[in-house]
């Protein structure tokens, strides 16, 4: 939202006057679309882009730290599965601070083990293993962003 | 004078103060982290100073960096938001001490709201009714209490706050165990193990008084009807709460000013209280001495403009308002968009978002730092942006906002739009007056036909 609402609102005033079904502004920093909704819904919706880049941008900071596991290659290894994150996280593998970690390297993991805490949006998010067998091999330090999809651990499994 | 301030926050509320200070010709510093560098409200602010990296513990948490960020930027006054620090007494009492207006009430104030004990003395020696139920020191005073207000009731972590730390025990047998699990969960989640039992309202409707003081005077500024929470997370909120009885306004209205004028209140605050319908009674809960998430909704029917109130009594001014003065019009709801999947049991969906089309036009407000290309970092709180719909009565309201709900399309990440869409068009919601019983009924339905629709997605 870049201008107010109000100023939107005098502006859709004028525009369901006219006839327009969309309207287009580019301002230096920004573009303001107006659009009459398609879905056959009575009103009007608005989307916002900056075409400016942010004043202080090279965040690389910030951009570098999210992508803990992101360089780990899939295994190739036979019988080993990679066990990924489920969504956009911070990686922690012990219940709480101070805690013994849910898995060692060695340790025996069921579909049903409880692997590492995965915490996004102040929630926290149990992750399963999903396969049973012997963990070789933690690929993320404890604390340490990871990006959905993101492999964590490795896991042999059990011959059957 | 306040003449530039510094926000303390981030996301859509961020957003908003800044807003209500450039209409009223202040100028702003942005205290961001690294992850909100580029941010709507960093592009808003006159000027950003960063405070640190992407955790809440290591920036929006931080005391020592949040001051030094004020003397940097040499501000008059900070501005906390909601959330974060907005409610802590270190961060208030630390304004004091390096000369800056601290938005909010003093430190004292701050401290005894947030402590739920003191809170309830404090709202019964303002004559207010409170929950039976009362302090636990022991099992002997836990099995004490429950004799006496019956089950089920409900264990509160002393130190807890928005929903963190309860817990429900319909069976006595179950009672001493779940005493020890509250107080050594109180004690890990808040450095604190003190608990209290209160009895359970079984159909209870969550209602809100917002209040604003000069530290002299207090007044209220009408009700609001809370009772849409999913584990105690409110989703929907309404202004005024419908369905009340002129006497059981009335006395809400009452007694919010009450404890207001007992705690010679100073700043914007809301006295949330339980409305036991079955008894037709209502009791105090506790007392949010910040900005609300759904001040807008109050905003709607006052026409106030809730920050920039809150801004004046923080100089000193007196009231600028009578409580004759304050007259409400229509009807406002509000639903919080949320980046979360409700077909995946609310699992946080951040990410970024490729195309934010939201809802305008008549009687639509949207708070919001989302636009297309905007991402939502994985560290903080999943709330998006807020939809505003006023109407000349409730059904107007609910009409306009199930329309803007579905002309809002977000691509890229998972939101709750759907779920609000079918609510506001759902004749149960309809009706108005819902206790909070009604939503888990009403979502268990929604993900039956949802299930039924995409079969075994």
């Amino acid at each position: 939202m870049v201008l107010e609402d109000e100023d939107i609102q005098d502006i859709l005033k004028l525009l369901d006057a006219s006839g327009f079904d969309s309207m287009q502004l580019d301002a230096g920093r920004f573009r303001l679309v107006l659009r009459r909704s398609a879905e056959g819904e009575d009103g009007w919706t608005q989307e916002s882009f900056f075409t400016t880049a942010a004043p202080e941008t090279e965040a690389a900071s910030a951009e570098t730290e999210r992508t803990a596991g992101r360089e780990v290659e899939p295994s190739t290894e036979p019988g080993v599965v990679d066990v990924r994150a489920s969504l956009a996280s911070t990686f922690y593998r012990s219940p709480k601070p101070g805690a013994e970690p849910f898995v060692e390297v060695g340790s025996r993991v069921s579909e049903e083990t409880t692997v590492c805490i995965l915490e996004a949006m102040k929630l926290m998010n149990t992750l399963r293993a999903g396969v049973s067998g012997e963990v070789t091999e933690i690929c993320v330090g404890n604390g340490e962003f990871v990006e959905q999809d993101a492999i964590l651990m490795r896991v042999r499994t059990e011959a059957t | 004078m306040i003449r530039r301030i510094l926000v303390a926050n981030r996301g859509e509320i961020a957003a908003r103060v800044i807003r209500s200070c450039r209409r009223l010709g202040i100028e702003t510093v942005l205290a961001a982290s690294e992850a909100d560098r580029t941010s709507l409200p960093a592009r808003l602010a006159d000027e950003v100073r960063i405070i640190g990296p992407a955790p809440s513990a290591q920036s929006y948490l931080d005391v020592d960096r949040i001051v030094g960020a004020a003397r940097d930027g040499r501000v008059d006054a900070v501005h906390p938001g909601y959330g974060f620090l907005s409610e802590n007494p270190r961060l208030a009492a630390a304004c004091d001490a390096a000369g800056l207006v601290f938005i909010g009430p003093t430190p004292d104030q701050l401290a005894a709201l947030g402590d739920k004990l003191e809170a309830r003395r404090h709202a019964v020696a303002a004559g207010l009714p409170v929950v039976p139920g009362g302090s636990v020191d022991t099992l002997a005073d836990a099995r004490r209490i429950a004799r006496e207000i019956g089950t089920p009731l409900l264990i509160k972590a002393v130190g807890g706050g928005g929903g963190r730390g309860m817990r429900l025990v319909r069976d006595e047998r179950t009672l001493e165990d779940a005493v020890h699990m509250a107080m050594s969960e109180a004690e890990a989640a808040f450095g604190d193990a003190r608990v209290y039992l209160e009895r359970y309202v079984e159909h209870g409707r969550h209602v809100e008084v917002q209040v604003l003081g000069d530290g002299r005077d207090v007044i209220h500024l009408g009700t609001r009807d809370c009772s849409i929470q999913r584990r105690y997370q409110k989703l929907v909120e309404e202004a005024p709460a419908p369905a009340l009885s002129e006497s059981m306004r009335d006395g809400l209205h009452r007694g919010a000013v009450a404890l207001g004028r007992h705690l010679g209140y100073r700043g914007l605050g809301t006295v949330e209280c339980l409305v036991d319908v079955d008894r037709e009674r209502f009791y105090f809960l506790e007392m949010n001495a910040r900005i609300q998430v759904e001040h807008p909704v109050t905003e709607a029917i006052t026409g106030l403009d809730l920050v920039a109130e809150q801004i004046a009594v923080a100089e000193g001014r007196p009231l600028a308002l009578t409580q004759e003065e304050v007259a409400f019009q229509g009807h406002a709801v509000e639903c919080r968009i949320n980046a979360e999947d409700p077909g995946h049991d609310f699992r946080p969906s951040p990410g970024t978002v490729r195309a934010a089309r939201w809802p305008a036009g008549s009687g639509i407000r949207v708070d919001t730092h989302v636009h297309s290309g905007t991402l939502i970092p994985p560290h903080y709180d999943s709330l998006i942006g807020k939809i505003i719909a006023l109407g000349k009565d409730r059904d107007q309201a609910v009409q306009r906002m199930h329309s803007a709900l579905m002309r809002l399309r977000l691509d890229g990440i998972a939101t709750n739009a759907a779920l609000h869409a079918a609510v506001t068009a759902d004749p149960g919601f309809g009706r108005g007056g819902m206790d909070t019983g009604y939503f888990p009924a009403f979502l268990a339905r929604w993900r039956e036909t949802e299930e039924a629709n995409h079969g075994a997605d």
